[in-house]
């Protein structure tokens, strides 16, 4: 067993409202009022079926109630569970993606105002991702602005998979306002499901879907990259949250050999992808995909080429790993300590900020 | 350093290339609106010749969007994987420190410096020299 350091972070946890009624008390009153009327249900979204065996951890379950959705049981099993000093809570509640702009930024400003009333409130260890309306990154900008005054919230979250590819310029206003916050964007595994979460299609299983996010990823890298959202946003860091880690250095290799000879397509790409990369993307560090023995860990470390990529995440509540096992094993300690401490202190420069 | 006469001024005119073999090596010359150039005929990457490679300019952005194009005709792509190299240095855009090729000095020179070597010399016009 990897043993966490002291003042470890948790950089990704799952909490989810225990169902659309909650979110009620914190709906303006049309949003509130049509959420009854229209008959809505649920909100959630299909990435993450609460049955499936992904979703949840079985020691984590709670007999039917929704994974994630009591915040004691989060508390016990995560924070007080690993240690953690900080838990950064990334809700991945389906209403951020409805298709109706006005309606997405109306439920996406009533879980923020629940996670902070619920969940922040609640234990000062507790950090939070803002939640925005991935489609209207104009609505996404003004919830930046009013969520960034309580510093808890550390990072603006998006699904890999929106509407348009990430790099497009119709998505910057949301970025700019990250970065004059001074906040992280996270890209968290999932989709908006506008298009079929495969490049081929849609598939038939949860198991293609989840695998397929690692592709997802290096789609979103790859725009990211080529619209040129590092060079516009000098500031800003981008998350990938439950990216996976393996296929990085295939892909930037992959990226960084078509860049050298279509630089001229894209010349405000004055840099090789992976030295972009590297400076300026940090990565969850489950699903820790990559072969269990030390030396194969070894190995892609070496290929990742910077010790300061990853951050320390349980992805709680979902089931990647048995018991303590967050980290993967034969790690040497100071890499242990740069993933549980000193990467997540640089990539979210609220937490040093301490209690507020 | 050698200095080698490669051809009359009146047989390289603006806008035309060729290759030469001169102590064993293909260098690839360039005649870029008046100005010479000299690159090693032989990419870094995998030997592609470069001698057949397309002739642009320097594209740079400052911020997303904001093309400038300068330098035209002095950027070569290598025909094989489309590396650009600078001519007046043999440097790789994308990576001119560690990624290069040899560049050699091409003047213009008059006939009445130069000895007769591969190509004869004609006393009435400037020749094209190259150093290597």
């Amino acid at each position: 067993m990897t043993a966490l350091p002291p003042g470890a972070i948790d950089c990704d946890l799952h909490p989810a409202p225990p169902s659309v009624s909650a979110l009620l008390p914190y709906l303006e009153p049309h949003w509130a009022d049509a959420a009854g009327h229209r008959g809505l249900h649920e909100l959630e979204t299909i990435a993450w079926p609460p049955n499936a065996p992904l979703s949840c951890r079985p020691d984590w379950r709670d007999g039917d109630r929704r994974p994630g959705s009591d915040p004691e049981r989060l508390i016990g099993d995560a924070v007080e569970g690993f240690g953690t000093r900080y838990a950064i809570l990334n809700c991945l509640y389906g209403a951020p993606m409805l298709y109706s702009e006005d309606m997405a930024a109306g439920f996406c400003r009533a879980l923020n105002d629940w996670l902070r009333a619920e969940w922040l409130d609640r234990d000062p260890r507790l950090r939070a991702s803002i939640l925005v309306p991935p489609h209207a990154p104009e609505l996404a900008a003004e919830e930046i602005e009013r969520m960034a005054e309580d510093r808890r919230f550390v990072q603006v979250l998006l699904p890999v998979m929106g509407e348009t590819p990430p790099g497009r310029r119709v998505n910057w206003p949301a970025y700019a306002a990250a970065e004059r916050a001074g906040l992280p964007v996270a890209f968290h595994a999932g989709s908006a499901y506008r298009h079929p979460p495969t490049p081929v299609g849609w598939p038939s299983y949860l198991a293609e879907d989840y695998a397929a996010q690692a592709t997802a990823f290096q789609s979103a890298l790859t725009s990211l990259v080529a619209e040129g959202v590092f060079q516009k946003f000098p500031d800003l860091t981008v998350v990938f949250a439950e990216s996976g880690v393996a296929w990085l250095p295939a892909h930037l290799w992959r990226l960084a050999k078509y860049w050298r000879g279509l630089r001229m397509e894209m010349p405000w790409v004055d840099r090789s992808p992976e030295e972009i990369v590297r400076e300026r993307v940090r990565f969850t560090i489950q699903p820790f995909d990559a072969p269990e023995e030390p030396d194969a860990v070894a190995r892609l470390f070496d290929h990742l080429g910077s010790d300061d990529l990853l951050l320390f995440a349980t992805d709680y509540p979902h089931w990647q790993f048995d018991g303590m096992g967050a980290l993967p094993e034969g790690l040497p300690a100071d890499l242990v300590q740069r993933i549980a401490v000193d990467n997540p202190l640089s990539t979210y420069p609220r937490l040093e900020e301490g209690e507020p | 350093m050698t200095r080698h006469v490669v051809a009359p001024v009146s047989e390289f005119p603006p806008g035309t290339r060729r290759c030469v073999v001169l102590e064993g090596r293909r260098i690839a010359l360039f005649n870029v609106g008046g100005r010479y150039f000299g690159l090693l005929d032989r990419c870094p990457h995998q030997g592609g010749p470069l001698s057949e490679g397309v002739l642009t300019g320097l594209v740079e952005a400052g911020t997303p969007g904001d093309y400038s194009f300068s330098r035209p005709g002095e950027i070569l792509r290598c025909p094989w994987h489309g590396w650009e190299f600078d001519l007046a240095t043999g440097r790789s855009r994308f990576d001119p420190r560690r990624h290069r090729t040899r560049a050699f000095r091409v003047t213009a020179e008059p006939a009445g410096d130069l000895r007769a070597e591969t190509v004869p010399v004609r006393v009435e016009e400037d020749h094209v020299v190259v150093e290597t």
